[in-house]
Parts: structure tokens; sequence; C-alpha cells
């Protein structure tokens, strides 16, 4: 890091997570809705990865693993509840979904 | 050097910008693609190769895969022989092209330029995080195990009572 300062990387960071946010916030499709969890767990990386290089350390590079790790359970386990969701209700709208009962 | 990481900043966060507003779930995952590319060079810059190609080959490519896999599942039929053929158009490409073909320059720029001398003051090499990873952190390698096996086991589960 002797010349991109700690501040832009951070910074990129949060911006991609603020669009992640808005992303999750703005959109009611499940599928759009996954896209911007990924997006705000890859920023969250980012942000790893940036400290890690700032004091020369692997520690910032094995936990992007751990988030990777978590990343693909996640993915695998959400995108089997999107085919449950799609076969009940025939649409990817998550608030068709919020009246359950039982 | 600072240019490649700035370029590949501003192609990120255009690339989730596109993300979060386009209607059709394919041309997202096109720039979600990109923006996850443009997430590899910045770790390349910042002196962080072997998490570069991690980010290429799982996210940009398991994980992603996945997602095309569920979306081409639920959408069958006429509309969606009709949305492929709307891909094949040139405008509904040329966005996510350009954009990588900026990343490629970058990418072979740097390569081509001797890669030693990184952004980072040193870049941490793969071995290094390969004895972090099985010292230091090994408790957490065993739970990023049963985290993905009950992820396996959940996801299982869950497509089982589709039938």
């Amino acid at each position: 890091m002797a010349s991109i300062p700690i501040e832009h990387g951070l910074m990129l960071a949060g911006v991609l997570f603020s669009l992640g946010v808005v992303g999750l916030l703005v959109r009611r499709n499940i599928i759009f809705m996954l896209l911007s969890i990924e997006i705000m767990l890859n920023s969250a990386g980012l942000a790893f990865i940036v400290a890690g290089a700032r004091w020369g350390q692997p520690d910032g590079q094995v936990m992007f693993m751990f988030i990777l790790a978590m990343a693909a359970a996640e993915v695998a386990v959400g995108l089997a509840l999107v085919l449950l969701l799609y076969r009940q209700f025939k649409t990817l709208d998550v608030d068709s979904a919020s009246k359950m009962r039982g | 050097m600072e240019l490649a990481f700035y370029l590949a900043s501003i192609v990120a966060i255009a690339a989730t910008i596109m993300v979060i507003t386009r209607v059709n779930a394919v041309h997202a995952l096109l720039y979600l693609v990109v923006s996850l590319l443009a997430v590899a060079v910045i770790f390349y810059t910042l002196g962080a190769p072997f998490i570069a190609a991690l980010e290429v080959i799982i996210y940009a490519g398991a994980i992603m895969v996945l997602f095309i896999f569920v979306i081409m599942m639920l959408n069958l039929g006429k509309e969606s022989e009709q949305q492929e053929r709307k891909l094949l158009k040139p405008r509904m490409w040329i966005g996510p092209v350009i954009l990588v073909v900026i990343l490629a320059v970058e990418f072979l720029f740097m390569v081509t330029s001797g890669s030693p001398e990184m952004t980072a003051a040193r870049p941490v090499e793969p071995v290094e995080v390969g004895k972090s990873l099985y010292t230091t952190y090994l408790i957490g390698v065993e739970l990023a195990a049963m985290l993905l096996l009950a992820g396996l086991v959940g996801a299982f589960h869950l497509g089982r009572k589709l039938r």
C-alpha cells in the first residue's frame, strides 16, 4: 500500500456495500436480493483484503476465504429456497410469501 | 499501478450500479460477473494474487454459474426463447464487453510490465496465507467445513421436497 492510501480502498468497499444495501432494499425480486447480498459479502471481503494489504499480513486473505466459504453455503441454501418459493407461488416476488401460515 | 486500482474501482462501481438497476436477471448476472472481475483486479493490485484467482474461480465461476442454473430452470418456455434471441443483440452485451475490455487491458499491462513491484509494500504470498490458514486459523477451517456440510444438507433437504 505504498501509493494507494487505505482510505481509498475502504471507501470503495463502503460504496460497494451501500450499493448492495440499496439493491436489497429497493428490489422485490428474490433473485436480485440474493445478488445484492453477494455484492455486500464481496465488499466486506474487499475491506478485509485492503486492511490485510495495509499491514502486509496474511490474516485478511484468510478471512476472505472464510467469507468465500460462507457465501457458497449461503447461495446453495438461498437458491434452493428460491426454487421452493417459485414452485409454491409461481412468482419470484418476495412479498407473495409475506402471508405464510404456520 | 495506482491507475489500475482506480480504473478497476470505477469499473466495479459502474457494473454494480448496473446490477441493481437491471430488469432482466441474466443481464444483472452479466454485470455482476464484470463487477467481480474488477474486484479481482483490485485484489491483484493490492498484492493478493492468490485471492484474485480465487475470486475469479469461485465467485465469478462457481457461484454465478449456480445463479445462472436457477434462472434457466425458472423461466422455461417461449418467453425465455425470445429472451435468448434478445440477448444475442449487440446492445445487450456491449456494456459488459466494454467494461471487461478495460479490465483485460489493465491486466495485460500489469502482467507484462513486471509485477514484482506491486502497489502493496510487499505482496502476501500464498505460502504465508496457507501457513496461517492451517495453523492459527485451523479451528476456522473446521467451522467452515461444518458450515459447508450444513449448506449441502440444507440444500439437499429443500430440493428433495420439490418432487
